[in-house]
């Protein structure tokens, strides 16, 4: 029992979770006590001895668990500890459920606990398309309605799709640039643990008297500010899936900038590592913005500050240009990642290489620049000053164009090439150019300002922010989940099961969001509980639709947990891909490489007679040696 | 060397495709009932969108299924597709072409925007208030008549909307119009509308503001001057004081008007 509190763990965690927590407890009670105030404050807003504890809890849990140990005992002047490997890599699936530095376990420990988030976040949407069939209420209460899209929203974007490419990537991407792991493995594993306390603080918040936060994922104040506890749970979550953003994105620039394999220049670089580079320029810049907006309106809840309480001089819109300006930017960090995954999937396929593949990088850094100047394209109805729509009108129009570029290099790169759509990746990706073109057709829409003063706010938008981020993002995840699956299980997973999972999903979401767009145009709001009984027929057909797609998920669920431990062996490159995560076993050795490779070309050389992008350890004498000019110049 | 495109043809079936569905998307009135000066401008803008939006459409659906049709692998090919690169040409084409077309979509519109918004000298100021979760309405002048969950306005005439929040975020949209504007909290917004059809319609709150936003809603007629006239006349009702207070203490953020350049 000693040796479990003193060792990192889920017992020394789950103790310093309580400490921290009591010592949250006792330090309001006892301050409040020597103020002469009342023990307990339980206005709606209030509740210190709760929102400090939750403060403390997670915290005190990843100092229990082991994430700090390291750092702290430096920090602390004594001898650190050796590294001996034995937080690297995984022999058993208990291995999955500590501390660990491994790139490869993280990214899986990221993918599985963020589909985990996945399917509460869909089992939420059922229930709301539940309540939806018909008019009137019928299963849930309009404060619970109100709940259930607010955490639907938030746990999809903040704790599934936001990290479930940092998820992708963190197993991907240093196999591809030839690195043995991340550049901060301590880090890396420390960012995976706040995003688990950040899902389980916006599920905790349902627990919270008054119910769950219930102000839009968007939680404009003042409504946010004045709503019960559960807002405050959402303030917090924010905070800890945030910094796990932020410190990941870090951890992926320092690896892309400093740990590229000798020969891997910027122009030689896969452009999913192109997309993680751009998406991490976007998260460290943009995040702390919303960061900040949720902890202004938490010390507008806890500490009476004002800076949104208009009768005290705050600014009510303020909150709207601040959480924009982070929010905005984070719709490319829920795409550009899957741009990547598309641009791999589509030329590994098609046996091509990606039709102008630097304009394709550009194009990345270019929405990456333009995506700050558009914010305020979400607020041309909220009563800003009215030339600044002028403006972001503008530069939101001209970010379609970018994005157009990829969707017509993605097209071009089909041509003249040896198309196979065996693989249910493939299919996702090429499924993703079709949808995605949909979106981005609405988004420009949207984009024009006399078209957004009337759909502004109704079903029109959430036809369009599920066309990009289900039919664009979750396509792009689909498509990147079956790539890659062989090399991180080792295993097959079942095409036909794959193929069932990719047609009900096109199918579903179709039939799902297109009708969204017509109610929305024709009067019906959206986060409405109830509406008009004109709209019955089109919202019972949506809901039916809905419940098809939910129910296509459990097929995909089912494929990938039997073929993960049943389906037959894989190769370590079944796809014949030339991107260097493929010329290493299936799932590679502990640290990657025995020797780092060379790399000597393009990644997508395709076609190419005797091209190589990358030599590994052993190969060197088959090959000639590669230009002088290039082997050596990574930087 | 790698065998030429139907150029010619695919471009045929790009723009039948492009007839074929703007044809029946520009036939369905999506918007519902026209109802305000505004609302035609703003639909026609949808409508020219809605071609522009087809021909891109197709040209990723004909693109997109060429390719599969003509370059699928035969099975058991194993071969590479051809190596090539890019196209410098093309790819300056894909990037120029659209951009021209967003800004001219940029450009219409904000003709568009100005349009709709240009005030006019014997516009109607009508306030409007509210709160958790029911509207009123306030017409100033000597008598600052005063009437809730329902409003009346004059056919023809252009009305300017003051917009005034009690509580919370709460936005003004009434479909039939096409206009929208949130009411905030602490400034005084501005929505400039001239219904042109004589009806009733239903305003509908648009910003989610509690557990009974679906159902805040109010009364909107629009009937003839004289009609309108006997209806004021009729109303009991003053503005209350808190309301007084908020036309008072609101700023005013919008009072511009597009062209007048803001600062």
């Amino acid at each position: 029992m000693v040796a479990a509190i003193k060792r990192p763990g889920w017992t020394r965690g789950a103790l310093g979770a309580l400490a921290a927590a009591a010592f949250g407890f006792g330090l309001v009670i006892a301050l409040r006590a020597i103020s002469d105030l009342p023990l307990y404050q339980t206005e709606q807003t209030g509740y210190p001895h709760v929102v400090v504890p939750l403060i403390l809890a997670p915290l005190g849990f990843l100092a229990g668990f082991g994430c700090f140990d390291y750092w702290l005992r430096w920090a602390a002047g004594m001898p650190t500890i050796p590294e001996d490997h034995s937080q690297h890599g995984a022999k058993s699936w208990k291995d999955y459920f500590r501390f660990n530095t491994d790139h490869k376990v993280i990214g899986i420990q990221y993918i599985c606990t963020t589909f985990f988030f996945f399917f509460m976040g869909g089992l939420m949407a059922m229930l709301i398309r539940a309540e939806l069939a018909q008019p009137g209420t019928q299963i849930v209460d309009a404060a619970t309605f109100n709940s259930l899209f607010s955490t639907h929203a938030v746990l999809m974007i903040f704790v599934f799709v936001i990290p479930v490419f940092a998820g992708i990537a963190n197993y991907v991407l240093p196999l591809m640039i030839g690195a043995p792991d991340m550049a901060f493995p301590r880090l890396n594993a420390l960012s995976f643990w706040m995003l688990p306390l950040a899902g389980l603080l916006f599920i905790g918040s349902f627990l919270a008297p008054g119910g769950a936060f219930d102000a839009g994922w968007t939680g404009y104040a003042p409504l946010s500010t004045g709503a019960p506890l559960g807002q405050s749970f959402f303030n917090l979550g924010v905070q800890f899936a945030g910094a796990s953003s932020i410190a990941t994105a870090l951890n992926f620039l320092v690896t892309i900038i400093t740990m590229r394999a000798p020969g891997m220049t910027f122009w030689r670089m896969p452009l999913l590592v192109w997309a993680n580079l751009s998406t991490s320029l976007l998260v460290v810049a943009a995040t702390p913005f919303i960061a900040g907006a949720q902890f202004m309106v938490l010390f507008d809840r806890i500490l009476h500050t004002n800076f949104f309480q208009f009768a005290a001089g705050g600014d009510v819109i303020s909150y709207q240009h601040i959480f924009w300006f982070y929010s905005h930017p984070a719709v490319y960090i829920m795409m550009l990642p899957g741009f990547g995954i598309i641009s791999e999937v589509i030329s590994t396929h098609a046996r091509k290489p990606i039709f102008g593949y630097r304009l394709m990088a550009l194009a990345l850094i270019g929405i990456v620049v333009l995506s700050y100047s558009v914010w305020a394209h979400h607020m041309f109805v909220a009563g800003m000053f009215s030339w600044l729509r002028v403006p972001m009108m503008l530069t939101t129009l001209l970010i379609a164009v970018p994005t157009g570029i990829k969707i017509f290099s993605w097209l071009g790169t089909l041509y003249f090439g040896k198309i196979h759509t065996y693989s249910t990746a493939m299919l996702f990706a090429l499924a993703f150019i079709v949808t995605f073109t949909i979106g981005g057709i609405s988004g420009v829409m949207l984009g024009m300002v006399p078209i957004d003063i009337h759909v502004s706010d109704t079903y029109f938008i959430v036809a369009h922010i599920h066309f990009v981020l289900f039919g664009g993002s979750v396509f792009t995840i689909f498509s990147g989940i079956y790539h890659w699956f062989p090399k991180m299980t080792g295993r097959m997973y079942d095409e036909k099961l794959g193929r069932v999972h990719f047609w009900g999903t096109l199918v579903g979401t179709w039939g799902t969001f297109i009708p969204m767009h017509w109610i929305g145009m024709d009067g019906m709001p959206r986060r409405v509980a109830d509406y008009a009984t004109q709209f019955g027929n089109w919202n019972l057909l949506i809901s039916c639709c809905a419940f098809f797609l939910g129910a296509c998920q459990l097929v995909f669920l089912y494929n990938m947990i039997v073929s993960w431990r049943f389906g037959p062996k894989a190769d370590a490159n079944p796809w014949r891909a030339n991107s260097i995560e493929w010329q290493v076993s299936s799932p590679p050795p502990i640290f990657n490489f025995d020797e780092i490779p060379r790399v000597v070309g393009g990644p997508y050389e395709f076609g190419v007679p005797g091209a190589r992008h990358a030599i590994m350890a052993g190969e060197g004498a088959e090959v000639p040696a590669a230009e002088p000019s290039v082997v050596g110049s990574s930087t | 060397m790698y065998g030429r495109l139907p150029i010619a043809k695919m471009l045929g079936v790009t723009v039948a495709l492009t007839a074929a569905i703007s044809a029946v998307m520009v036939s369905i009135n999506w918007d519902g009932q026209e109802a305000s000066t505004a609302a035609p401008k703003i639909d026609d803008l949808l409508n020219v969108m809605i071609v522009i939006s087809s021909f891109v459409f197709s040209l990723v659906i004909v693109m997109l299924f060429y390719a599969l049709w003509k370059f699928k692998a035969k099975p058991g090919d194993e071969s590479d597709g051809e190596p090539i690169h890019g196209n410098t040409r093309l790819e300056v084409a894909w990037t120029l072409i659209p951009t021209i077309i967003v800004l001219f979509g940029g450009g219409y519109s904000w003709k568009v925007l100005h349009d709709i918004e240009e005030p006019v000298k014997d516009a109607l100021t009508v306030d409007v208030f509210s709160q958790q979760y029911a509207w009123s309405f306030g017409y100033p002048g000597k008598d600052n008549k005063f009437v809730e969950g329902e409003f009346h306005v004059p056919v023809n005439r252009q009305v300017q909307f003051k917009m005034h929040a009690q509580d919370v975020i709460h936005s003004f949209w009434v479909p039939e119009w096409r206009i929208k504007k949130d009411n905030v909290p602490g400034i005084t917004t501005t929505a400039i509308v001239t219904p042109d059809k004589i009806g009733t319609y239903q305003l509908i709150c648009t910003e989610l503001c509690g557990f009974g936003h679906a159902s805040m809603r109010a009364k909107v007629v629009v009937e003839s001057p004289a009609k309108f006239r006997e209806w004021v006349t009729g109303l009991k009702q003053t503005i209350p004081q808190p309301f007084l207070d908020s036309i008072q203490q609101d700023t005013e953020t919008n009072p511009v008007p597009l062209d007048a350049g803001g600062a």
